[in-house]
């Protein structure tokens, strides 16, 4: 999920870093305010074993395929949801400086989609109110249970999340022609898949620290006896169902109205809101003393104002000097390759 | 080789990269990060349909390539990551914008191939400016400037540790991993029954290796505070450096340089 520089416009990327920004700020600030110089480590170590453990692949059995784990549950489960925050940013930079995943403006993107959704919205909405909950009873094997639930969820929840977010964020930087809906219709139904089996990942690694050290989750308490009888794996079989059932009837409810952004806008005019909003569907802000001058103005200085118009002469002549410049600008490319290898071998046989 | 041997030899490599000594190495940390974020803003501010105006922004990582002694094809390997987003979301363009654009010989070329053009070339233009980045500047260096551009030390501090620890992490997995499919041929990844405890048994001994290195720490002296690479202070060729290139972005974004090549060259 991790969106390329390419696909934002450079208004987009820095509002996404400005957000993602502010929320390291509060959590840079709380994690002083707790004051436990001990935690830098232990997030550190956290964060380099969440980004090698990310590479390993888990067999999906019956499928062939495989998957990975949710690295923002993980670690807000583990650390908290400030550390783990903070933890998934250097995770997230790391991936994209040294391995090209991800881009050096859309790191704040990225953080954004991955890491907040999982850390924050993943521990206060998901993970929290689980553990605190009564569900599946009392004992061992409910806490068991309410882990896995939450990883499940958690991970769905927050990757459905992050994907809308790709979606929101590519439409509004206007790169890409795909509509809107359909993008969301592409990108919602693939990752509710993925949330699914990275759920099951994270909570299968989630169980085994519990096992040994509950003491090392987040917000669980320890629980001591046996009281449920109920059976891990009919608890998993349920919650799966449960899942792919809720989140595939959102996923049909967004694509079954593909073009919500669009309807929000002009789709409603029977109920005045378009005339409200000074709106006009067919002519959108075009006819206006400003709109006039500002396409003038854009007239005069935009490079290739020929694109709109098809089959003119001119429209030839602008591709034609426009490849023949490109050319020029390729050939002083290969002349600055030249240049430098011919320096590099004069300075190897000085 | 497996996935994360592949990620140690790259993360070498880059190492190796870094550590190499030339007028760009040479240059203060800031002033290429500055440098850089630049060119991809400027490369993203292109309009869609821009394609000619783009076209030049290729010369200042060429140059850089050059002056570095950095070959471009360690860069391309890297595209397999990047390219597949971007190519799924820009293959799209020509089939929803058939309006035609250009005309070259007998051949219509729509809006929809000319924007997708245009979002190939920014990725990969964004991808070169941040691997040259990378691939002159060692880890320490960046840390130590992002410190001076007062970026929170928390996460300096993190970033730096992190970086460390994902070397003998990766390391571990990677001997993990090779054991565990040796001992289950022809499987192609970790069974379902040991999902959670491949991972758990290291993270577990993980979080007791970061108490006995905290404590190692704190007998070296740790006090909240981390020594950070000697950097040298900011110099006059430096700002000269960033100025430079900062103009030469601008000049490409303003003056349409193919345009006017081609222009001249044709009539």
């Amino acid at each position: 999920m991790h969106m390329a520089d390419a696909l934002l416009a450079p208004a987009v990327a820095a509002t996404m870093y400005a957000a993602s920004g502010v929320t390291a700020g509060i959590s840079i600030h709380k994690l002083k305010k707790d004051d436990e110089p001990q935690k830098l480590p232990v997030m550190a170590v956290t964060a380099a074993l969440v980004f090698a453990g990310q590479m390993i692949n888990y067999t999906i059995p019956g499928t062939g395929s495989s998957g990975h784990m949710c690295g923002g549950m993980l670690l807000s489960a583990l650390l908290g949801p400030q550390a783990g925050f903070l933890s998934m940013i250097v995770i997230l930079a790391i991936q994209c400086l040294f391995f090209a995943d991800g881009g050096l403006l859309a790191l704040g993107a990225n953080v954004w989609n991955m890491a907040f959704y999982g850390c924050f919205v993943g521990y206060y909405l998901i993970w929290r109110p689980i553990m605190r909950s009564r569900w599946f009873g009392e004992g061992r094997s409910a806490q068991r249970a309410r882990i896995i639930a939450a990883a499940i969820i958690g991970c769905i929840a927050t990757l459905q999340l992050g994907a809308f977010s790709v979606v929101l964020e590519t439409s509004l930087s206007g790169i890409a022609e795909l509509p809107f809906g359909a993008f969301v219709a592409l990108m919602q139904p693939i990752h509710l898949a993925i949330g699914l089996v990275e759920g099951l990942i994270t909570a299968a690694v989630l169980v085994f620290v519990f096992e040994f050290r509950p003491e090392l989750l987040q917000g669980v308490e320890r629980a001591e006896g046996e009281n449920s009888k109920r059976s891990l794996k009919t608890v998993v079989a349920i919650l799966a169902v449960v899942a792919l059932v809720v989140g595939g009837g959102l996923s049909l409810l967004a694509s079954s109205n593909p073009d919500g952004l669009e309807w929000a806008l002009f789709g409603n005019a029977e109920e005045g809101y378009a005339e409200n909003m000074g709106l006009d569907e067919e002519d959108f802000g075009v006819s206006s003393k400003a709109a006039d001058t500002a396409g003038a103005i854009q007239e005069k200085t935009s490079f290739l104002p020929d694109y709109a118009f098809s089959g003119s002469d001119s429209a030839a002549g602008t591709t034609v000097s426009g490849i023949v410049g490109a050319a020029m600008v390729a050939g002083v490319a290969i002349l600055i390759c030249l240049a430098g290898g011919f320096f590099r071998k004069k300075k190897k046989t000085d | 080789m497996n996935k994360m041997q592949k990620a140690m030899r790259e993360l070498a490599e880059m190492d190796e990269l870094a550590a190499r000594t030339s007028p760009i190495h040479a240059l203060h940390p800031a002033a290429k990060l500055i440098a850089a974020i630049a060119y991809i803003l400027v490369t993203l501010s292109f309009g869609k349909y821009d394609l000619s105006g783009l076209v030049p922004m290729v010369l200042w990582p060429i140059l850089l390539f050059q002056i570095s002694g950095t070959e471009v094809r360690t860069c391309f390997y890297k595209l397999r990551i990047v390219l597949p987003l971007v190519m799924a979301v820009g293959l799209f363009n020509p089939i929803f914008d058939r309006s035609a654009a250009a005309q070259l010989g007998g051949v219509v070329i729509s809006g929809g191939v000319i924007s997708m053009l245009t979002l190939m070339l920014k990725g990969l233009f964004c991808l070169m400016a941040s691997f040259l980045l990378m691939a002159t500047t060692p880890i320490d260096l960046l840390c130590a400037a992002l410190r001076q551009l007062h970026v929170p030390k928390m996460l300096v501090t993190l970033l730096l540790l992190t970086y460390r620890y994902v070397g003998v992490m990766t390391e571990e997995l990677a001997v993990m991993t090779e054991a565990y499919l040796l001992r289950a041929p022809g499987q192609k990844g970790i069974h379902i029954s040991a999902w959670g405890s491949f991972l758990g048994q290291l993270l577990l001994r993980s979080m007791d290796r970061a108490q006995e290195l905290y404590s190692s720490m704190l007998l070296r002296g740790y006090h909240q505070h981390f020594h950070y690479a000697g950097i040298r202070p900011f110099r006059a060729r430096d700002a000269l450096y960033l100025l430079g290139c900062i103009l030469f972005f601008l000049l490409l974004r303003r003056v349409n340089i193919a345009q006017m090549l081609g222009g001249t060259l044709v009539g």
